[in-house]
């Protein structure tokens, strides 16, 4: 019969499928990070059960950790606790871990990949939900709860039951300046947070295959945003380059031989979705959000929206509410919004190439007066590299902040916060109330947005300079 | 985990949608290593405010929420499950859930129940009306009842039972374990392994 790619993987890994019972998956690889993990390793412990695979577990602090001194203790003993609990967690039941001043340390969502981890067919969960960013390589990823957490731990498997399957179809090309991020920005606006509930979505189509890797997990990323727990991408010649000699890529006869199984990895072409949409690439340009879910989002050149055009009764209360939240008008023209902090960075666009896309525009201008600029790489690898091409100068040198890798300001947990009332643009994946701290206000934009906005201090595309 | 059959209470009406994991439980409260404790930072942001539906002093018995579509929605955090079983809360109602939160709170044995949007909104109303009206929801007819109202929901047969004999999942799996074994002898031996540590 013919499959799906995700129907492919998924029964690629059924350890046992019966009626009247949900699937029993296999897991490939376990990513963890401090926050969502010490009380599954407690319940472990308190049911005397041991960690089946750890040379399929890994794990790096990322969430909760200061990007600034990572050479002195954690000044918040709460979080320092809890990071510690982590270290005392992965020594007790052996699991490699990438503590805070490590060279593998970073984003959860960015390690993997770069050491090679990531790959084709796989299953790797994560008590986060941005683990859909590994779909990029055409794995199942998603994200889980800590109970889930603690049954892969214990089982190196989960219970699931069969999601059903969207094809996003994206074709055409983009325009210069147009980026990954107003894709998927766009299909988000499109069918809205809850238009993937329930769905593994399949990005596919022309200008999906012209995407790097890094720019198809910025698309993978923000799959959990419309709904859905997954979304991935048939692997290609591409995602095999990125791959090729990753530390923990296969080598010699292994490497033909996942390549002959990577190969296989798409959907047939007769496969049948049980939804699928369209989009076209060259009506896309870029993309920003206007209220507090990231499915309110709008053309850069458009207006802020007025409430009572939409139609859905709940989407009217909710526009109205974005708008008393975020302070803004219907009608002001986006790009009319004075901001007050740029962020660059996250497991959505803190990658290398999100860092030379920001430099080149930075290049040689200054960040305006009145705007604060972070720039924290996604994983201290990212921030070596960066530094070696001198993308760290160019930052400095405009009077942005060149930070050590973290979630940083993605999430509002650790030091790097919104002030109450502060307004960013945001290179993240949420701009829900408080997101990035309380009473901060987010406008999701692109690495090339986020360049531009910083150095006119108001909404703004390159296009603009 | 406790055996969940059926659950009588009142009730709270939060008639926002997108209620998303950020709002149940902001960042900042996620740093305790415990599975309780979590109440405090529930709705944290909205309890500022004293108008706040969780403030009013006719719901602080409710041990039902009653939301609006797409409850849950964002981060993958068990912690905002917990948050609402930590305040009292043993059942939410909402006419969809996102699909993360719904699987930590089935896991963790709060009771997520699926109404059509007409039914969570008839029933705002009749909570609304009168604050102490007793609901009750039952996991072995599958059914929501209030007055003399009985509205049916749909719960897959296998979450039910583990619900109703409180089941512990890992025990479960365990049982099957030389499944799992069977499956890792088969398992291509070019898939990666964390260790040893490469470079």
């Amino acid at each position: 019969m013919a499959k799906t790619l995700a129907e492919k993987v998924w029964d690629d890994h059924l350890v046992r499928s019966a009626s009247g019972e949900p699937d029993l998956l296999y897991i490939d690889l376990h990513l963890i990070h401090e926050v969502t993990s010490p009380q599954a390793f407690d319940g472990l412990r308190l049911a005397n059960r041991a960690v089946r695979r750890p040379d399929l577990t890994i794990a790096t602090e990322d969430h909760n950790v200061p990007t600034l001194n990572i050479d002195k203790p954690i000044a918040d003993p709460v979080s320092r606790l809890q990071v510690d609990t982590l270290r005392k967690n992965c020594q007790e039941f052996g699991i490699r871990l990438h503590s805070l001043g490590d060279v593998e340390q970073g984003i959860v969502h960015v390690v993997g990949p770069q050491l090679g981890l990531t790959q084709p067919g796989m299953t790797i969960v994560c008590g986060d939900s941005h683990t859909s960013t590994h779909g990029a390589f055409g794995a199942l990823a998603f994200g889980i709860g800590t109970s889930e957490v603690e049954h892969v731990l214990a089982t190196q498997t989960l219970p699931l039951s069969r999601p059903k399957t969207m094809a996003i179809n994206v074709e055409g090309s983009l325009k210069p300046g147009v980026t990954s991020k107003d894709i998927i920005l766009a299909i988000i606006a499109k069918i809205g947070t809850g238009g993937g509930q329930g769905y593994i979505l399949e990005y596919r189509g022309s200008a999906i295959r012209a995407l790097s890797m890094e720019a198809r997990m910025t698309i993978c990323n923000m799959s959990i945003e419309a709904g859905a727990r997954a979304g991935l991408i048939a692997p290609d010649e591409t995602t095999f380059a990125y791959l090729k000699d990753r530390p923990h890529a296969p080598k010699g006869e292994d490497w033909q031989r996942a390549l002959a199984y990577w190969s296989g990895l798409k959907s047939d072409s007769d496969a049948k979705f049980d939804k699928e949409i369209t989009l076209d690439a060259d009506q896309l340009s870029p993309f920003v959000t206007w209220g507090t879910n990231p499915g309110q989002g709008i053309a850069l050149d458009g207006v802020i929206p007025n409430p009572q055009d939409f139609t859905d009764p709940e989407e009217v209360s909710a526009a109205e509410r974005a708008l008393v939240y975020m302070d803004l008008k219907a009608g002001t023209p986006m790009k009319k919004i004075k901001i007050d902090t740029v962020f660059l960075g996250s497991c959505t666009n803190g990658r290398i190439e999100d860092l030379r896309a920001a430099a080149e525009i930075i290049k040689g201008k200054k960040v305006a007066s009145d705007i604060r600029m972070m720039v924290v790489p996604g994983s201290a690898r990212v921030r070596l590299q960066a530094e070696a091409e001198g993308l760290d100068k160019l930052f400095l040198e405009a009077g942005a902040e060149w930070r050590s890798a973290g979630c940083s300001m993605c999430l509002g947990m650790n030091p790097d916060q919104l002030a109450p009332g502060e307004r960013s643009a945001s290179t993240s994946n949420r701009n829900f109330e408080g997101r990035q701290g309380k009473g901060g206000r987010t406008h999701l934009v692109s690495p090339l947005v986020a360049a531009a906005t910083a150095i006119r201090g108001t909404l703004s595309s390159p296009a603009d300079l | 985990m406790e055996k969940f059959i059926s659950h009588t209470g009142s009730a709270l009406p939060l008639k926002r949608s997108n209620v998303d994991t950020d709002q149940i439980i902001p960042a900042v409260y996620l740093k305790r290593v415990t599975r309780s404790g979590f109440e405090d930072g529930l709705f944290a942001a909205w309890r500022s405010d004293p108008e706040f539906v969780l403030n009013k002093p006719e719901y602080s018995k409710a041990s039902i929420l009653v939301a609006g579509a797409d409850f849950g929605t964002g981060s993958s955090r068990e912690h905002a499950v917990w948050a609402l079983q930590n305040y009292g809360f043993k059942v939410v109602i909402s006419s969809r859930f996102a699909d993360i939160f719904r699987g930590n709170s089935l896991k963790a044995g709060l009771l997520t129940v699926i109404l059509g949007q007409s039914d969570v909104e008839a029933l705002w109303s009749a909570i609304e009306e009168e604050p102490s009206l007793e609901i009750k929801v039952d996991l072995d007819t599958r059914l929501v009842s209030y007055k003399n109202q009985a509205i049916s929901f749909d719960l897959d047969d296998y979450t039910r039972w583990r619900l109703m004999e409180g089941l512990d999942d890992i025990g479960l799996t365990l049982r099957k374990i030389d499944e799992v074994e069977n499956f890792e002898e088969k398992r291509a031996k070019y898939k990666p392994k964390t260790l040893p540590v490469l470079s």
